[in-house]
């Protein structure tokens, strides 16, 4: 029997959703207006008002707000509260190296952890779960988010991070754990290490995971629930709307419900701007319509999606978003982690090197790696293997530093990064990540 | 002694490429030795115009080093090449890379030594009744 946490809004009639969402766009826009000096002169110069806005039919008349917005108000520019109102900050890279920091107040917090219980529940969690939390802690969103969801649910928490796999399994053992969160190919080593142990998902507990924050396919799922004997399911967010949580997977597993009461979803066509009508592919833009602290109106995600609201054999009556099928800018998830080229870019300069390298990526045994290729000039090169080996070692740290994520790394002649018609080709990704 | 280190590619042909360019150009190589990982290799030779050898490879496009290392001349008997790595361990001087060669003459062969510091290894060769050959 399908579970919910908060039935009342998860299956309310769409009607009442929808009025929902006009009375908290009217409150947000105008709050945001008058705290966000920033989005003010965005709104003036666009010529509208926050009166103009009666409801969501209107939000077209508002302006974006993209991630160079984000980078050119970092990093107070777009907080609505006064900081003693905030109790917490969590960060994600941005695109030329400065990163996004987002504001929570307890609301916000509470808010967001109870979008990831929804999540919880919905893969069948209650109190009487063990819930292993193996997302990374700290300024990433993924462990803070799902460890809050989890006792909102009120499991048993297991605070893991991710890394150390055998440890994982030895809690996964001792403990029981039923419930595991983490990205999904961090679960995918999970399952390949349990097999190396010469163990099978006969020697754990676990019935149901929830991962996100990386694209993952159909053939992905298949393998890891064989191996970890569960039923997988998807979760999306992003730092800029809260984290995790934003839209999660029920038992039918034909796309992630968003949590409508608090994020208006639109698709936008990526070159125009323009609303698309439903059903359409295009770029997902999220209004956060009731966070106070740093409430993003029409941020362009840069996925491209698709959304529907098909009567779900799961009775919620929220709207529905596909996996992600792609970006429209050139931002790579890197082992869950967000990667813009330009911020690689960035680092060799700073190291002295020249702006000519080649990322490549590639999934093996479903885990990402992590190639980077970077021509050496002639005062970098040294007759010594040592030498050139030290080299690497320090840019795959200044790169770690920057990315959060370690590369192996490669120095090359020069001349050797193809050029194609005079632009370099900067990515090559042979990784699987859409179905 | 006078040694370009060039760094070549691993992949096939790369090789070829290097030792035709110094044919094409009339340098005689005197001594070949290379390092390899799996991403590269460091190619190091000794040649009869190391100057011309250097500004050949670098005008063609490759990373290339020209550098002093220790020659030395060797007997060929047991312990020969013990006693100059003792000489050079003695004065705590660490040997990065080495390799041999033997001359036009017969019966006559040399060991390259790529050390952290020259003038002492030399020092130390010397101090060990060890000739360098500069």
């Amino acid at each position: 029997m399908e579970r919910y946490y908060q039935k009342e809004i998860e299956c309310a009639p769409v009607e009442e959703l929808k009025a929902m969402q006009n009375a908290k766009l009217v409150k947000q826009v105008k709050h945001v207006y008058e705290h966000v000096p920033y989005y003010r002169d965005l709104m003036d110069k666009k010529g509208v008002k926050p009166e103009d806005i009666k409801s969501t039919a209107d939000i077209y008349k508002l302006p974006f707000i993209s991630k160079a917005d984000l980078r050119d108000a970092y990093p107070y520019g777009l907080l609505a509260v006064p900081l003693s109102e905030c109790v917490r900050i969590q960060s994600t890279s941005g695109t030329t190296g400065r990163r996004v920091v987002a504001f929570y107040t307890q609301h916000d917090i509470d808010l967001w952890e109870e979008c990831c219980a929804r999540a919880i529940v919905a893969a069948g969690g209650t109190k009487d779960d063990v819930c292993q939390v193996a997302y990374g802690y700290g300024l990433f969103t993924g462990g803070p988010g799902l460890n809050g969801g989890s006792h909102k649910v009120g499991c048993l928490t297991l605070p893991m991070s991710s890394g150390n796999t055998e440890r994982q399994i030895q809690f996964m053992r001792d403990l029981g754990s039923t419930i595991l969160c983490c990205t999904p190919s961090y679960a995918a080593y999970i399952g390949e290490t349990l097999k190396d142990m010469g163990l099978t998902p006969n020697d754990i507990k676990l019935k149901a995971g929830i991962f996100g924050a990386e694209p993952w396919t159909e053939a992905m799922r298949k393998d890891i629930e064989a191996s970890l004997g569960i039923k997988a399911y998807d979760i999306y967010g992003l730092t800029e709307t809260s984290g995790p949580g934003v839209s999660f997977e029920c038992s039918e597993q034909t796309g992630m419900h968003i949590n409508e009461d608090h994020f208006y979803a639109e698709i936008i066509d990526p070159d125009t701007g323009e609303v698309l009508p439903e059903g359409e592919k295009g770029e997902l833009v999220f209004t956060s319509l009731d966070k106070e602290a740093f409430p993003l109106l029409r941020y362009r995600t840069r996925d491209i999606c698709v959304l529907n609201r098909k009567k779900c054999s799961c009775g919620r009556t929220l709207i529905k978003m596909s996996k992600p099928m792609g970006r429209s800018d050139d931002m790579l998830i890197i082992r869950g982690v967000n990667v813009f080229p330009s911020q690689i870019e960035t680092v060799l300069l700073e190291q002295g090197y020249t702006p000519n390298y080649r990322i490549e990526l590639d999934r093996v045994n479903n885990t990402d790696t992590f190639d980077v290729y970077v021509e050496m000039s002639q005062e970098q090169f040294s007759d010594t293997v040592k030498d050139i080996t030290l080299k690497e070692k320090e840019l795959a740290s200044a790169l770690k530093t920057m990315l959060g994520i370690n590369p192996k790394m490669h120095l090359v002649a020069p001349k050797t990064i193809t050029r194609s018609e005079g632009k370099a080709v900067r990515v090559i990704d042979r990784r699987k990540l859409h179905d | 002694m006078k040694q370009i280190s060039i760094f070549i590619e691993n992949e096939k042909g790369s090789l070829a490429a290097v030792t035709t360019l110094l044919a094409e150009n009339g340098i005689d190589l005197r001594a070949l030795s290379i390092a390899d990982t799996t991403d590269y290799g460091i190619l190091r030779i000794m040649a009869d115009k190391p100057e011309k050898a250097h500004k050949i490879l670098t005008e063609n496009g490759y990373l290339t080093k020209i550098n002093e290392v220790v020659g030395v001349k060797i007997a060929d008997k047991a312990g020969s090449l013990a006693k100059i790595i003792n000489a050079l361990s003695d004065e705590g001087i660490g040997v990065e890379y080495t390799y041999a060669f033997t001359s036009a003459k017969p019966g006559e062969a040399f060991m390259v030594f790529r050390v952290n510091d020259n003038e002492k290894a030399i020092a130390a060769l010397e101090k060990a009744g060890i000739g360098a050959v500069i």
